[in-house]
């Protein structure tokens, strides 16, 4: 009998020391976790709360590539850039206190614009949790209201788990930020490593196709339509529904305008565009609004920048309203038909029952708009920030990846360079965070190295500086970005604000007291600088920066001070009741 | 939800809308609860919520904060343990229209740690609220006190030379009005619990 017992003791000694050396660190089961879940790369910042987690990371060499950033915002502006231009989760990796802080900006930026992102901050050891310890901040409580969900790491047990639901809650349903909060403790403490294959959160679950019947009463209604028009939204894009929609489009004869975030989700080349709408969209998009008598909101969310004065927007439509967030619907304006479901989903339930139809009418009072004030702007001599734009697209044929900053930038980006492709619009649309530009283009080069395409990214004077010490970082990788900067010594659109509301008080707006040598500064960070003071130079310029493919091109613009973007639904006002630019025709030949 | 215009029940006539309203227009004014005439009043309510949440940490902060973070009113909130000690009860009561109501039932619902959100206004339900009452009476008042107190089928809970300390509970109506009454005695402190709520039926059972 003591025989057996002994051998039992043997064992249980021998698998215990095994035991020992299968335990990985928290540190480790970290690496391994993002190793399992496929990321490629972390947008990331050392420090001394998370000094293991890089420790280990020289050690194990991981699958993923860490890109160094200069400043904890450019790594969420960046995972951003990367998560839209590929629709994967971006990931970015920051220290305690001020790191954490320092993702505020594109937390909230993420969040407003519905995109996966997970945010991994380091914390205090949790026995020092509570006590103002150095480099702590209440991550968590700061980041409450901002991102989709959080989560505070309390054992080295729940870490792989945890990291798992991070990455499931950020990417599906509507995508959103998640923060993932470790405190140095449970990163030096040891667990085994096991990466759950699925998770299941009771609280939460994605909805997929929308209810058959509500789908039923839409394609009766679009049926019934004299003047129906489709309303895209980001959410097309992102549910991989654009081209359903396009062919959806086609097939009915059906108008479609587009969000700042829908552009590209239908090819605005084609003649059932009616561009972007609101504040600055088309005078034709607005004046489509303000007549159709059925809206089809596809994945948007009437958003105030769309709507202007919310009760005097699009007063004779029914509105169908499809969307994967139940909190959007009815949220601003409520909605005779809501179709709670996955754009993509919902849209191939809706074809089926919907007839090919025809609208001439409609059609040809859309055209009329569209002549009465065309998207154009005057050729002077002078340069033009839309001449710049149209030269961009021209030579890259639509194809490129345009990244733009905010502002007035921002609008002649979005409404000049006619977006053919989904996921080649990206910009800060909700949060309107100036400095997201340069970054999130890096981020999007990173995430579509190797497939051959263009990265533009259009700045201001005024934005790029927000977060110029990126172009390092870019130039360090090699990535050929084309950074755009188009200086009027201003912040233009404030200055906009200025001159048409605040009788030309520009307080506070002009910069080129402090602006910098754009040229010697891209040459400093190791990118080549270029200049441009006239328009008939513009083109030289662009090829000259087409040919350099081994580092990033910083093309400085010399714009016209006064320019401003038009059309403008002044804030507040009906989007009918549009300023308009001045000029005659004869100005834009 | 209720499909009733405010001004028409206010006024019990029809009311005439702002010159300028297409069909479009009244309907979404309508749907929202919002006043179809420029002074008339939003169709504003009282609602009675319960929320059972995952009893994890932030997890009541976060239905706390979505309050302040989007504007909705919070009137009340108790807490306390389901039946099942992995789970938080809460019930809210807050105020608002139509469309801010549904908002307020969307975003709890949106919620990852909610795991039920369930609108008891127009149910069958009980509501229940205690209240302490402290009140300074020398002993030689005590029996007139103790007499009025009766009415309310209020407790005393504590007796000191110079003061009673009584528990009253029931819907929020009665515990504001032997308040009411209490302040014509020396009343100095009030701990209301806040509401506690329940469906009748078997519908909602945790």
């Amino acid at each position: 009998m003591s025989t057996p017992s002994a051998q039992l003791e043997t064992t249980a000694t021998t698998a215990d020391t095994e035991t020992d050396r299968q335990l990985a660190t928290g540190a480790e089961i970290f690496i391994r976790s993002l190793e399992a879940e496929g990321v490629e790369y972390v947008f990331g910042h050392p420090g001394g709360a998370i000094i293991s987690i890089y420790d280990e990371m020289h050690r194990i060499k991981p699958s993923f590539q860490h890109i160094l950033v200069r400043h904890e915002q450019g790594g969420t502006h960046a995972a951003e850039g990367y998560a839209k231009a590929t629709g994967k989760v971006g990931t970015v990796l920051v220290t305690s206190g001020p790191g954490a802080t320092n993702t505020v900006t594109g937390i909230a930026d993420a969040y407003m614009d519905s995109i996966p992102m997970v945010v991994f901050t380091g914390q205090v050891p949790t026995h020092l949790i509570g006590n103002d310890a150095f480099q702590e901040c209440d991550t968590i409580g700061v980041t409450r209201s901002i991102t989709k969900h959080s989560f505070l790491v309390r054992d080295v047990r729940e870490l792989a788990a945890t990291v798992k639901k991070a990455y499931h809650i950020a990417s599906t349903g509507r995508p959103g930020p998640v923060v993932v909060d470790l405190p140095k403790d449970v990163l030096a403490a040891r667990a085994p490593f096991h990466y759950p294959e699925t998770t299941s959160i009771r609280g939460y679950s994605v909805v997929g196709k929308g209810n058959q019947e509500q789908v039923r009463k839409a394609a009766q209604m679009i049926a019934e339509a004299h003047r129906p028009l489709f309303y895209v939204g980001g959410g097309t894009i992102i549910s991989g529904g654009s081209q359903k929609l396009t062919e959806l489009a086609r097939r009915t004869k059906i108008p479609v305008t587009t969000t700042l975030h829908g552009l590209g989700a239908f090819p605005e080349t084609d003649p059932l565009s009616v561009g972007m709408l609101g504040m600055h969209g088309t005078y034709f998009a607005n004046m489509a609004v303000q007549n159709t008598d059925l809206l089809i909101a596809v994945g948007a969310r009437f958003d105030d920048r769309v709507t202007g004065k919310i009760e005097a927007w699009a007063p004779h439509a029914r509105i169908i309203h499809i969307d994967i967030d139940p909190a959007c619907i009815s949220k601003n304006v409520p909605v005779d038909c809501p179709i709670l479901g996955d754009v993509a989903q919902v849209l191939d339930q809706l074809d089926p029952l919907i007839e090919p139809a025809e609208h001439d009418e409609w059609l040809a009072q859309i055209d009329v708009w569209k002549r009465e004030c065309p998207m154009d702007f005057r050729r002077d001599g002078k340069l033009r920030p839309q001449e710049v734009i149209r030269a961009l697209r021209d030579h890259t044929r639509g194809e490129a990846v345009v990244v733009t900053d905010v502002g007035q930038n921002q609008m002649w980006g979005a409404q000049f360079y006619s977006y053919v492709h989904p996921r080649s619009h990206i910009t800060s649309g909700g949060l309107g965070t100036m400095g997201f530009s340069l970054p999130a283009a890096m981020g999007a080069a990173l995430g579509l190295r190797g497939q051959n395409r263009d990265v533009i990214s259009i700045n201001g004077d005024g934005g790029v500086m927000m977060n110029i010490q990126e172009l390092g970082v870019a130039a360090a990788h090699g990535l050929p970005l084309k950074i755009v900067i188009l200086n009027n010594g201003y912040l233009g659109m404030v200055r906009q604000w200025q001159e048409l509301f605040h009788q030309e008080r520009y307080s506070h707006t002009h910069l080129e007291p402090t602006n910098p040598d754009f040229v010697r500064l891209a040459e400093a960070f190791g990118c080549v600088g270029l200049r441009c003071t006239d328009p008939a130079d513009i083109q030289d310029t662009i090829e000259a920066a087409w040919a350099v493919t081994d580092r990033p091109v910083v093309m400085e613009f010399r714009v016209v001070t006064e320019e401003k973007v038009f059309p403008m639904v002044p804030a507040g006002a009906a989007t009918d009741n549009m300023i308009t630019a001045q000029f005659s025709p004869e100005d834009c030949a | 939800m209720k499909a009733t215009s405010t001004t028409e029940t206010q006024t019990g006539a029809p009311t005439v809308p702002a010159p300028g309203f297409t069909p479009q227009q009244l309907f979404r004014k309508q749907a929202a609860g919002e006043a179809l005439s420029p002074n008339g009043e939003d169709n504003v309510h009282r609602h009675v919520l319960t929320v059972l949440i995952d009893n994890t940490i932030g997890a009541l902060n976060r239905v706390a904060n979505l309050f302040s973070q989007r504007g909705f009113n919070l009137e009340s909130v108790t807490v306390g343990e389901a039946k099942d000690p992995a789970h938080r009860r809460l019930t809210l009561v807050t105020t608002g229209n139509d469309r801010i109501i549904a908002q307020v039932l969307r975003q709890l619902s949106g919620l990852i740690d909610t795991i039920e959100v369930d609108d008891l206004t127009d149910e069958d339900h009980v509501e229940r609220e205690l209240c302490l009452v402290k009140v300074r009476c020398a002993a030689a008042d005590r029996a007139a006190l103790l007499a009025i107190v009766e009415v309310f089928r209020a407790n005393v809970v504590n007796i000191t030379p110079d003061s009673l300390t009584f528990e009253v509970t029931g819907p929020t109506a009665k515990v504001n009005a032997f308040i009411g009454v209490m302040k014509d005695y020396d009343l100095r402190e009030v701990a209301r619990s806040g509401r506690v709520a329940m469906r009748r039926r078997l519908a909602f059972e945790h």
